[in-house]
């Protein structure tokens, strides 16, 4: 959202007050507007974690987190976050080194990653629905896939960014705005990464101990 | 934005970063996928706590979080929403365990679901007549 | 009239989804009444901005204005419009009940009743109350802290107009459909789908979410504007007290607003999706969705009440001519109250069937409030002891309310005891405590902010006679309007009644509805005093620090330029703008352009299709919700494509600004 907004930066030199150095003018408050942006969906995802928490166990006499998670299959789900918010570092270590093309295909790799993520997240919940385990089947299914589905959407919204972002960045090139954009768009996807670490622990792997 | 070459770390520094995130995922799939067999408490102790060591390590290698960036700010605004988290995560779980304790909803809430005033013999206003009942008419004060 | 109501028949066409005919109400002679009024009403509008050619600097000066300045003043005028709507609900509802004793049946059916009761409390909540605070601190605080504009100037114009998106969409409600009828917090299972059909609730759910992106945007922005558009110098504890209310609120703003943005939207997907969160079968829990709304909801009341502490710390020191008493303590009280405020909530909800040690624990936690809050009150008496106290307007509103607020506080400690509140709970008596503290807190307070800041927007103060007799008005008439509610309340008189049999309570019910006349002539006159201080604006023009005041707001111009500043103010200390003055200030007549960012239609577009989208979610018009919500989606990422933002202000226009800046 903030990446929408241009913060006003001024330097006004009077001499209203006493002598001062040049060096006071504001920094961009992007940075810490969009940290709490985060911290703000990151109270959205608590809360839905909490729902999860006390609506978990209501199976309604149907299917039970054994009957339904596969480890390996959220592993792998695992991974190619994990991936990604590597690979998306790399994409910022380019772009500091003032390498577009580095950068782009960084993040390209970045948004493939993250699309393959959306795909299996997108087979996961068909899957489920089709053997009659959809989010209306009970309390604990809803709660599952509305905190895994935010997230997923969240995904979702950083891959549109991302895809903005990358013809952004080849059309203006690596400018101070676009830079602030995309270390905002790495904010949003480490976050997103750290809220699955989140997810994998506490949605599937201690329902499945 | 000169700044910027600092503020997003190193090679090395994505790599430390990466490395202890595999590890800290690894196990715990570990754990479940190779059915190791600890007490149940164990395991989810284990998993919940290295979930939180890894959110640290993501927070530290790839946000680049510390007490210097912003004045300080980002680290308060993290803290912060870390103790409301805290408090609706606790609250709920434990004002809405409470309360099924007491009012015996249909579903089963806990594996332990004990007798409204089994273990609570002071709550004079333990008000469950009928168990089949919906939790009574919700709260309503402004 | 009291005819059963007959709810519409349920079909579905692929073009208008469920909206028929049948969901205009144009049998019910208040509505189209209502609606002729406000067609008469915009016509003569539509007239005026035709005939004086202010279409055109209505769209340029205003909608698209990313000026803290005049947003601000766009979300008071929000809010007295909504406010007019909130209070013909309350005069509703008290004419009803003061009829309907005995067995009479009053004039409003239930099913009408019940629906303006919710949207009495939805729309002075989030309409009113929220919009006018958000109004002061827009307008307010940026000037406080010596800057240009907030953090993200375009995102405070989409903050506010998505604001607007939802109060429209709670008025559509009116005149195409009907409103929930669940109370203002929509408890289910009554507001699941099975117990309330038709798009009441769904008009509730979407209204509020539409609304409350604005708010958690709008509270980030100014949570961001504190912490760095501080001028230079400006320390923590150098700003104003009303800036510190500002932070803990927005703070607030945005650790309870997401709570309240997931709670509804787990009951929309309870309603569309079929899911099972609040729901009496499958494993769902209602009391989830009470415990989760409250845990946003209480927060939510210190929200609307802090800037209003605020509002009143910088009245009180400016009318005493002297410092606050115990700066610290304040901000400390405040950030206290900001934190306690989060682990209370259950006290909304003693009687859910909770153990005894959660009651106690949450009955303790409230009560503990009451300290910081004391120390607040006790703060304000001693910056008045000994201080030369000037009674003009703002100062009466503030009397007022430490005395009203107190009782409405003292009130609230009892229902923190929770044997209390099993008597209590969902009584007339809860009513009249939290009116009285939203009355004699919010309202008061606004008031007040509205008369102190009022010759800073706009170069000239407001009527004298009119304010005090709005004053005494709304005072008194809140006496009678709400101490009865006390007594009906003790008396064991639930709330939300349509009608009831015993006809003792019918004078108490008067009286109320006398009180409630009061208050109706108290904003009559306010409303005549602004336009009496329109008219008469030569003779009650005044420079730009009439009140005599401390902090930088009152170093602008009046009414202040776009840059607020002609130069960059350097902060020293607390009360700046007092030292300054005592030093001799004058600005430089060296001019530097300043830099600004642009006015940008984005904000109010992206509004209108979200206002698109809402309606088409509650009429299950699924084209039209998919191709609004692209709509948004592509004017959100066009605009991003737009890297020329900002231009600069040259010193001349400065020079001009400024000159007629002395000149008035």
């Amino acid at each position: 959202m903030t990446m929408l907004d241009t913060p006003l930066t001024g330097r006004i030199e009077g001499p209203a007050g006493p002598a001062h150095s040049a060096d006071h003018a504001h920094a961009s408050p992007t940075p810490i507007g969009f940290w709490i942006y985060l911290m703000s969906d990151c109270i959205i995802f608590g809360c839905l974690f909490a729902t999860y928490a006390v609506l978990g166990y209501g199976y309604a006499g149907g299917p039970a987190p054994h009957d339904l998670f596969e480890p390996g299959f959220v592993a792998w789900e695992t991974a190619l976050l994990l991936f990604s918010s590597i690979t998306f570092g790399i994409a910022m270590l380019r772009a500091e080194a003032h390498d577009l093309k580095g950068t782009t295909l960084w993040l390209i790799v970045t948004g493939l990653l993250g699309l393959g993520f959306i795909a299996m997240e997108i087979y996961e919940f068909n899957h489920l629905i089709h053997i009659g385990a959809g989010p209306d089947r009970s309390a604990f299914l809803s709660s599952f896939f509305v905190l895994v589905g935010t997230h997923g959407l969240h995904v979702t919204g950083g891959l549109i960014w991302l895809v903005t972002l990358t013809i952004q960045l080849n059309w203006k090139g690596l400018t101070s705005a676009n830079m602030q954009r995309l270390s905002t768009l790495s904010m949003f996807w480490h976050f997103l990464d750290l809220v699955w670490i989140g997810v994998f622990s506490f949605v599937y792997l201690v329902r499945l101990v | 934005m000169s700044d910027h070459a600092h503020s997003h770390g190193t090679m090395g520094r994505l790599m430390v970063g990466f490395g202890l995130a595999a590890f800290l995922t690894i196990i715990p799939f570990a754990l479940v996928m190779m059915e190791v067999d600890l007490p149940r408490n164990w395991l989810v102790g284990i998993i919940m706590g290295l979930g939180a060591v890894q959110i640290i390590v993501h927070l530290v290698y790839f946000l680049h979080i510390n007490s210097s960036v912003e004045e300080g700010w980002t680290m308060a605004a993290t803290v912060f929403s870390v103790v409301i988290l805290g408090i609706v995560l606790a609250g709920s779980l434990w004002v809405m365990h409470n309360m099924n304790e007491n009012m015996m909803p249909m579903h089963e809430m806990s594996p332990t679901m004990e007798m409204p005033g089994s273990s609570h013999g002071h709550e004079g206003h333990t008000p469950v007549d009928d168990p089949a009942a919906t939790p009574a008419e919700p709260g309503t004060q402004g | 009239m009291a005819t059963e109501h007959v709810q519409p028949a349920e079909v579905w066409t692929p073009i208008f989804g469920r909206l028929t005919l049948d969901w205009i109400p144009y049998h019910e002679p208040i509505l189209v009444g209502t609606f002729g009024a406000i067609v008469l009403g915009g016509l003569i509008l539509l007239a005026i901005l035709t005939k004086y050619r202010l279409w055109v600097p209505l769209w340029k000066d205003w909608i698209t204005t990313i000026d803290h300045k005049k947003i601000g003043i766009m979300y008071m005028i929000l809010g007295f419009i909504m406010f007019i709507r909130g209070f013909a609900d309350a005069l509703m509802m008290r004419a009803q009940q003061a009829m309907a004793a005995g067995g009479a049946e009053g004039y409003l059916p239930p099913h009408h009743f019940d629906q303006v009761f919710t949207a009495h409390g939805v729309i002075m909540i989030f309409f009113v109350a929220m919009a006018f605070v958000t109004g002061i601190m827009n307008y307010v605080m940026p000037a406080q802290i010596g800057a240009r504009d907030v953090a993200f100037p375009f995102l405070n114009n989409f903050s506010f107009w998505m604001t607007v998106a939802g109060a429209l969409l709670v008025n559509i409600s009116l005149f195409v459909g009907e409103f929930a009828r669940v109370g203002w917090l929509a408890f289910p299972p009554l507001s699941g789908s099975d117990f309330s059909t038709g798009p009441g609730v769904d008009y509730y759910l979407w209204s509020l979410q539409i609304a409350g992106v604005g708010t958690t945007l709008s509270g980030i922005n100014l949570v961001a504007t504190i912490f760095k558009m501080r001028a230079p110098g400006m320390k923590l504890f150098d700003m104003p007290v009303f800036t510190w209310t500002t932070l803990c609120t927005n703070v607030l703003i945005v650790a309870a607003f997401p709570v309240l943005t997931a709670t509804l939207a787990l009951l929309t997907l309870d309603r569309y999706l079929g899911t099972h969160f609040f729901t009496n079968d499958m494993g769902g829990n209602a009391m989830m969705y009470v415990n989760l709304i409250w845990i946003w909801g209480h927060p939510e009341v210190y929200i609307l009440i802090i800037p209003i502490f605020g509002v009143f710390s910088e009245i009180v020191s400016t009318f005493s001519g002297k410092p606050l008493f115990g700066y610290k303590t304040m901000v400390w009280a405040t950030a206290c109250i900001m934190v306690l405020s989060f682990v209370v909530w259950l006290h909304h909800f003693f009687t859910m069937g909770s153990g005894a040690n959660v009651n106690t624990f949450f009955g303790i936690t409230t009560m503990i409030i009451a300290v910081p809050t004391g120390v607040k009150i006790f703060n304000w008496l001693f910056t008045m002891y000994k201080g030369r106290v000037r009674f003009e307007v703002p100062m009466l509103w503030t009397v007022g309310f430490l005395v009203t607020f107190t009782i409405g506080g003292m009130t609230g400690v009892l229902l923190a005891v929770p044997p209390v509140d099993f008597q209590l709970h969902n009584t007339l008596f809860l009513v009249a405590h939290f009116h009285n503290v939203i009355i004699g807190g919010v309202v008061f307070g606004v008031m007040a902010a509205v008369t102190f800041w009022w010759p800073k927007a706009f170069g000239f103060k407001l009527d004298d006679r009119w304010g005090k007799r709005s004053f005494w008005f709304w005072c008194i008439g809140f006496y009678f309007a709400f101490m009865p509610l006390y007594a009906l309340g003790l008396m064991g008189v639930t709330r939300r009644m349509n009608a009831y049999m015993d006809s003792a309570w019918q004078i108490y019910f008067i009286v109320a509805a006398f009180g409630a006349g009061l208050i109706a002539l108290g904003i009559a006159s306010t409303f005549i005093g602004f336009f009496v201080s329109i008219k008469n604006r030569k003779a009650l023009a005044c420079g730009p620090d009439p009140w005599n005041g401390r902090t930088l707001e009152w170093a602008m111009q009046s009414p202040p330029a776009p840059y607020n500043f002609p130069q960059e103010v350097h902060v020293r200390g607390r009360d700046e703008w007092w030292r300054m003055k005592q030093e001799g200030f004058q600005w430089s007549e060296i001019y530097e352009p300043i830099h600004m960012p642009k006015n940008t239609a984005t904000g109010v577009l992206i509004a209108a299709f979200a206002l698109v989208l809402g309606f088409a979610m509650v009429w299950y018009i699924w084209w039209l919700a998919i191709v609004s919500f692209l709509a948004c989606l592509a004017i959100g990422i066009a605009h991003t494509f737009n890297y020329n933002r900002d231009y600069w202000i040259p010193e001349s226009d400065v020079a001009k600004h400024e000159q007629k800046g002395a000149l008035a």
